[in-house]
């Protein structure tokens, strides 16, 4: 089962209910691995604390010009969508920042001037933390796309009962890459309208991308109760609540994992874990 | 014309709540709201949309299943797996290939090699974007539509329109709410902005974040400035943290102390300082004041080129 972890907003606690769901499920004698697909700022590496066994570059792979072959037709520039090769003259130029990888220049050039060369983009790091199987993407800083680099740890994910997914922030490209074939999808959110507002963004990603999803309310007790009336009202599962707790947000600034940390975390995330292996309706 | 850019790598640090503070503090200031995956500003700023215009860019493929022959070309062409061999029959064969739009990253390349001429390639409208009056002056923000692509083109487009906002109304400050990471609407946030105000919090990963942002911006030659923010959480990352940003040319300018209030006054709809005057209200108020002696020796925002190259996904 593969199940992403996500929000809309950012700093809901996506990472402590990730990392807490496969250390949990670890100690339940389950395989279980955990991907970080949040490659622009990857955190779970700071609370899992794993052993990193390989370290491999991320590549993309961009068009190089074969200047001796090269007419300078253009048709490869009119091709590209995203601006990333230009004509100028005798040059053809490429910017391979706004590169997206799609092929097109190669496959128009009629003198098989361009072929593909691969570029890093960033790290995957595979290794374990305890019984946690670990794999994540660093994106390298500047790099603007992370779509290759999140596809990249998903190619990566090893064959285990249960995969857990840490996805970015927002609703947009990277976010839906990362939740892309999972099997359920958590909505890890807080109880104020900024958590509300980027939840209900959320929740149209996932109907949109038709994917079962359950919502997960973090320090529940912090703001107002609007997070529980929508979710009445649009009919959607409150699969955990977890409480607004100082001894959280204390163990979370060490870099401790809060289910190992803080009992009471451990029991909710426990639960979690179980409702969801009924088969929650959601 | 100053441009400042409030960032923090990780997400949830603070950073629309002083930004909206600062927007109720400015005088003469325009204030964008660059998080435009998840834009959460204008609940607290409440703005009177004055001008509304959709967001184009970029086109999404899509098959007519009519035309379409099962050839299977635009399947083996795609590399973003966005053809899908599910769609309806058309009494020539009984299944036809069809494009998820969400997955298209609209590349043309299923369009331009298709011999049966069955893909339509149309511009997408990705989102709306918005001039608007509020109580704290001019704001310009946007709606990017679910599973859309673009921020950083959206980002680049708020940021000027505000820059002639700003011009036409003879305003001096643009003030940004940014996303948080180190993607393309964060490129597309900071390049040519004047400063960069880092809120980061005192954890394990608001540390680690701040110092891969902190990178970025040294990258694309925007000073930085620091505030912690719930610096009470950890004092003892509080002082890595700001001597991590000292040592990198960074000024460290506030702390705010962790405030109840802070999430009191988003439910109330105001922005910190309206609502209390309380511990973080006070911080707010003296940060805004070393943030503006900072913005007077800052360089004036850049405009043109340079930000449009690097917004471009």
């Amino acid at each position: 089962m593969k199940i992403a972890i996500a929000s809309g907003k950012g700093g809901t606690g996506k990472t402590t209910v990730a990392t807490s769901l496969a250390w949990v499920a670890a100690a339940d004698d389950r395989t279980v691995a955990y991907l970080d697909c949040d490659v622009e700022e990857p955190n779970g590496h700071l609370f899992l604390k794993p052993q990193i066994l390989r370290e491999e570059p991320i590549n993309k792979p961009i068009p190089v010009v074969d200047q001796g072959r090269c007419t300078y037709c253009g048709l490869c520039s009119q091709a590209c969508r995203y601006g990333a090769i230009a004509c100028v003259g005798q040059q053809t130029l490429i910017f391979t920042e706004l590169c997206h990888a799609c092929g097109g220049c190669s496959l128009v050039c009629p003198e098989n001037a361009i072929r593909e060369v691969p570029k890093p983009i960033g790290h995957l790091r595979t290794g374990a933390s305890g019984p946690v199987q670990f794999v994540e993407g660093v994106l390298n800083v500047g790099e603007a796309m992370s779509p290759p680099a999140i596809r990249a740890v998903k190619g990566a994910a090893p064959n285990v009962e249960l995969t857990i997914l840490d996805c970015p922030p927002g609703t947009s490209c990277p976010v839906i890459e990362s939740v892309r074939g999972c099997d359920l999808l958590l909505l890890v959110t807080e109880p104020t309208p900024f958590g509300l507002h980027d939840l209900k963004l959320a929740v149209e990603m996932a109907r949109a991308l038709r994917l079962r999803f359950g919502v997960v309310v973090n320090r529940a007790d912090v703001g107002d109760r609007e997070v529980w009336d929508y979710c009445r009202r649009q009919r959607i599962a409150i699969l955990a609540e977890i409480p607004d707790d100082r001894a959280v947000a204390e163990a979370y600034s060490r870099g401790e994992m809060a289910a190992e940390s803080v009992p009471h975390v451990a029991e909710r995330i426990r639960g979690l874990l179980e409702t969801i292996q009924s088969g929650a309706r959601v | 014309m100053k441009e400042l850019v409030v960032i923090s790598g990780k997400g949830g640090t603070g950073k629309t709540s002083v930004v909206a503070s600062f927007a109720s503090l400015a005088e003469k200031g325009v204030v964008v709201d660059c998080d435009v995956d998840a834009a959460d500003l204008h609940l607290v700023l409440q703005p009177q949309i004055v001008r509304r215009e959709d967001f184009t860019a970029g086109s999404k493929a899509r098959i007519k299943p009519g035309h379409c022959t099962a050839c299977g070309k635009c399947e083996e062409l795609c590399r973003f797996d966005a053809v899908y061999f599910d769609g309806p029959g058309n009494g020539k064969v009984p299944k036809t290939f069809r494009v998820d739009t969400i997955a298209c990253e609209g590349c043309g390349v299923c369009f331009d090699f298709c011999a049966e001429k069955a893909i339509d390639f149309e511009p997408a409208v990705c989102g709306q974007w918005f001039v608007s009056q509020t109580r704290c002056g001019p704001m310009v923000h946007a709606r990017l539509g679910v599973a859309a692509e673009n921020s950083g083109k959206l980002v680049t487009q708020l940021r000027r329109t505000a820059q002639e906002v700003a011009a036409q109304q003879k305003r001096e400050l643009i003030l940004c709410d940014g996303s948080p990471g180190i993607g393309c609407p964060v490129i597309a946030s900071l390049t040519g902005a004047s400063l960069a105000l880092f809120v980061v919090e005192p954890t394990a990963s608001g540390q680690h974040d701040f110092m891969r942002v902190a990178q970025l911006t040294m990258q694309l030659g925007v000073p930085g400035i620091l505030a912690v923010n719930k610096a009470d959480l950890n004092e003892e990352v509080t002082r890595k943290l700001e001597e991590l940003a000292r040592q990198r040319g960074i000024s460290v300018v506030g702390r705010i102390p962790y405030d109840r209030a802070v999430t009191q006054a988003q439910i109330a709809r105001k922005t910190v300082v309206e609502a209390s005057d309380g511990p973080a209200a006070q911080a707010i108020r003296s940060l805004w004041a070393k943030t503006q002696e900072r913005l007077h020796l800052s360089l004036p925002a850049a405009v043109g080129g340079l930000v449009q190259l690097a917004a471009q996904e």
